[in-house]
């Protein structure tokens, strides 16, 4: 798939080539779940930005991942609030359950776990997001649970 | 015909507001239901969330907090059909029942002032409220001039932390010589602890909208906005877009605004998660596609920002005050608040207190009138400790120091700053070592690297902490920690590394003896420095065996019914046993 024609330049005004290249990485990462290396390739061979160039933005900012992730997303909130209302009992809830450590992803490819810096849900804290759900106000117990149903029976209904 | 919303911004969905509001549409869709259902954002009362507001033809208005699908039936029953409210569930009206009314009540919203009454993704309603009746003004008026006098008499300062009065950058951007200018929106909101921004943006977007385009009209030359939002907001993100587009079909964006030949077009530009991207020069470089590494100022942005244009940055917070001063005239703004801090502030009240949520306050209100008499006090009733305000720049703020004024210089007088907004309460179990710790550790891991003290100096700085958490801690460490403060401030480039070394500059000089004691003693005052602790069996056990089969390192011995006994040498002080034990039994000191 040609990325940098699908693209749509016309409703952009980021003049230059250059300031497409982070909307085109969220792209890139939007289509494959990760940054491949050959969509880095592509959007090389395309805009004509320096190989160096793009490894070096995509590397800077950390929303960029160039490993696989599994298909559900886990991020413990990390942020002030959270942190003092007992995050770090959520994420070891989280490791113990799914057996890896925070930054991984389970050998079934369903869940990668991570830290973040605030969702911006803090007077529910702690709170964790899976995918673009929220959930607030956790124990360890119903982390637990929720990685439970979405095991079972998919996002749409364990979201609920 | 009454009328039910329900508060849809992202507190309210995590607390399962989406299957109320399923719940109650099943009904309104019926005949004789008797209401009309609606959408809202952010009432404010993130504590309470899912809340639900019935409204009746006179005016009366009814908030209901923590309403789950279950308790939708007795509500239609007998608030809808009977007409008589809930009173139990009822948490505020502005009648004279509801539980928590003093958290409404005492509050002065400006920016808030759509927040949770009106549906962000309808423009009729913005409309309905005064909306784009600013911009029509100011473009009826055809005097920039005369428009950016009239803001900075107003007294606005920006609200994105520094406190830069906001009608003197517009005036710098306007003088600046340039074909092509920029306004940007500063949607970044990095401080973990605030969601202000993402509150506006997702319960009143056009109101910020219209605020960036009147600064756009005063600065001249531009037709293009940007507005920088966190990825970590979809909702803000997504009812954005909604806005927009309405707007631009209506003629309040776009190509002749209001049948004029004002131009002026905005554009999301989503971050990609960096804290240093919410710094100016960062954001630009960011937008520019690049590394988002901040650049020497001067040139500042009003002369030389992106794409080398003048460019006016702004938070959404000063943005959203701006229709409203318009409106209502700079003085019923600077009427209120103190000598230096006019208007009001928006706080992000979380952490240990019983109702957090967002708030918004004149300025000159003080710590304690925030904390107690809007937010009800502590959790628990624990004891109050401190507050931090303005993030990993800013710093905690004493119990003692609670008469403390909201007013940009009282807080720097006291070390912290004000901020953009959050404000996490802490109580007496909170460890002020370990809040140091946790800050330092954000900022040496968002530093960009550039300057050599940023990175490296606070990272020596995270280790020094962590080892005084971990009972490892050196007598000469807090010295050492205040000498690599120093070094870091002042040889910082951008606002991250010079106000890095605030949240353990605050606490050393207000909790030092915390400190000392983590140090000298290897004991954490507040019980929250795992390493620091120890655990033993007292005569409460009635040997249950849950905490021996807890244990998971085997440190744990003892018969049924016989009191047990920890191992110290084996224990490795994960607390569980504490945290299953029902008995007390398992002690913590
Ligand atoms: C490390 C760092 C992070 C910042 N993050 C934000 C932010 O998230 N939102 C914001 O509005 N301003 C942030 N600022 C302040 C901006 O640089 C800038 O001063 C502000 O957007 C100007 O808007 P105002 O005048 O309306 O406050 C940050 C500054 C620094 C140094
Ligand atoms: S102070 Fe820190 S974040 Fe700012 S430019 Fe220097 S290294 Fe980068
Ligand atoms: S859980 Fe409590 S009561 Fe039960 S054996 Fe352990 S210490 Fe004793
Ligand atoms: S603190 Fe952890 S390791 Fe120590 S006795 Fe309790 S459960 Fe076992
Ligand atoms: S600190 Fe966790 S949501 Fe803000």
């Amino acid at each position: 798939m040609d990325l940098h024609r699908k693209y749509d330049f016309k409703n952009h005004h980021f003049a230059g080539e250059e300031g497409r290249l982070i909307p085109l990485l969220q792209q890139a990462q939007a289509m494959d779940g990760y940054i491949t290396r050959d969509r880095i390739h592509e959007i090389h061979k395309n805009s004509g930005i320096p190989l160096t160039h793009i490894y070096g933005v995509a590397t800077f900012y950390s929303q960029f991942r160039f490993k696989p992730v599994g298909k559900y997303m886990i991020r413990v909130c990390h942020g002030t609030a959270c942190h003092v209302s007992g995050a770090k009992d959520i994420t070891e809830a989280c490791q113990d359950h799914l057996a890896i450590p925070s930054g991984e992803t389970t050998a079934d490819r369903l869940f990668t776990l991570e830290t973040v810096a605030c969702l911006g849900c803090c007077s529910l804290a702690p709170v964790i997001m899976i995918n673009n759900d929220t959930f607030g106000n956790l124990s360890p117990k119903d982390v637990k649970k929720i990685i439970n149903r979405y095991k079972k029976e998919g996002p749409k209904e364990a979201a609920q | 015909m009454m009328k039910i919303l329900v508060g849809l911004g992202t507190c309210g969905i995590a607390a399962g507001a989406e299957e109320t509001y399923r719940k109650l549409s099943t009904h309104s869709q019926a005949d004789g239901a008797g209401f009309q259902l609606g959408k809202t954002g952010c009432i404010g009362m993130c504590y309470r969330e899912p809340l639900v507001e019935v409204r009746d033809d006179k005016g009366a208005r009814f908030t209901y907090g923590a309403v789950s699908p279950d308790k939708v039936d007795r509500i239609l029953e007998e608030h809808i059909k009977g007409g008589k409210p809930v009173d139990e569930w009822l948490v505020w009206s502005n009648d004279t029942v509801g539980s928590d009314k003093p958290y409404l009540d005492n509050q002065s919203r400006i920016v808030l002032r759509n927040c949770g009454t009106i549906d962000p993704e309808s423009l009729e309603d913005y409309l309905a409220v005064e909306g784009y009746q600013a911009l029509k003004r100011v473009l009826d008026n055809k005097d920039p001039e005369g428009l950016i006098t009239q803001i900075i008499e107003s007294g606005l300062r920006g609200r994105g932390g520094a406190g830069f009065l906001s009608g003197m950058k517009w005036r710098f951007a306007r003088m600046a010589a340039g074909k092509r200018k920029y306004v940007i929106c500063n949607a970044d909101e990095g401080d973990p602890g605030a969601f202000m921004d993402r509150s506006v943006l997702e319960s009143d977007p056009h109101s910020v909208l219209e605020g960036m385009a009147i600064a756009a009209y005063a600065i001249g030359n531009v037709s293009v906005g940007i507005i920088y939002v966190r990825a970590e907001y979809p909702k803000a993100i997504e009812r954005l877009n909604i806005a927009i587009k309405q707007a631009e079909e209506r003629g309040l964006l776009g190509d002749k605004i209001f049948g004029t030949d004002f131009e002026f077009h905005v554009k999301l530009k989503e971050g990609a998660g960096a804290f240093v991207c919410g710094e100016e020069t960062a954001l630009m470089q960011s937008v520019e596609g690049k590394r988002g590494m901040p650049k020497v100022r001067p040139p500042f942005p009003a002369t030389k920002g992106l794409w080398d244009c003048p460019t006016n940055i702004n938070n959404v917070e000063t943005y959203a005050n701006v229709p409203w001063i318009v409106l209502k005239g700079a003085g019923a703004f600077n009427s209120m608040g103190t000598e230096n801090s006019k208007g009001s502030k928006v706080f992000a009240m979380a952490g240990k207190v019983k109702r957090g949520g967002l708030v918004e306050v004149p300025m000159g209100i003080t710590i304690r009138e925030i904390v107690f008499g809007i937010c009800g006090g502590i959790k628990e009733d624990k004891k109050f400790k401190a507050v931090q305000m303005g993030g990993p720049s800013g710093g905690c703020i004493p119990a003692e120091l609670q008469n403390t004024i909201i007013d940009y210089e009282s807080i720097n007088k006291t070390g912290a700053i004000m901020g953009s907004g959050g404000l996490v309460v802490m109580d007496e179990t909170t460890c002020m070592v370990d809040v140091a710790r946790f800050f330092l550790d954000f900022t040496q891991r968002e530093s960009c690297g550039k300057c050599t003290f940023c990175r490296i100096g606070s990272k020596r700085m995270l280790e020094v902490l962590t080892r005084i958490t971990e009972g490892k801690g050196r007598e000469t460490d807090i010295d050492l920690l205040l000498d690599l403060a120093q070094r870091v401030k002042n040889t910082s480039l951008c606002g991250l590394g010079q106000t890095a070394p605030n949240p353990v500059l605050t606490t050393i000089k207000y909790f030092r003896s915390e400190y000392e004691a983590h140090i000298s003693n290897k004991k954490c005052p507040a019980h929250s420095c795992n390493q620091l602790l120890t655990y033993s069996i007292n005569d409460l056990c009635t040997g249950c065996l849950l905490c021996k089969r807890a244990c998971k390192f085997d440190a744990i011995s003892g018969e049924k019914k016989v009191k047990h006994v920890i191992d110290m040498s084996k224990c490795t002080k994960c607390g569980e046993c504490f945290k299953v034990c029902n008995f007390h039994a398992v002690a913590r000191d």
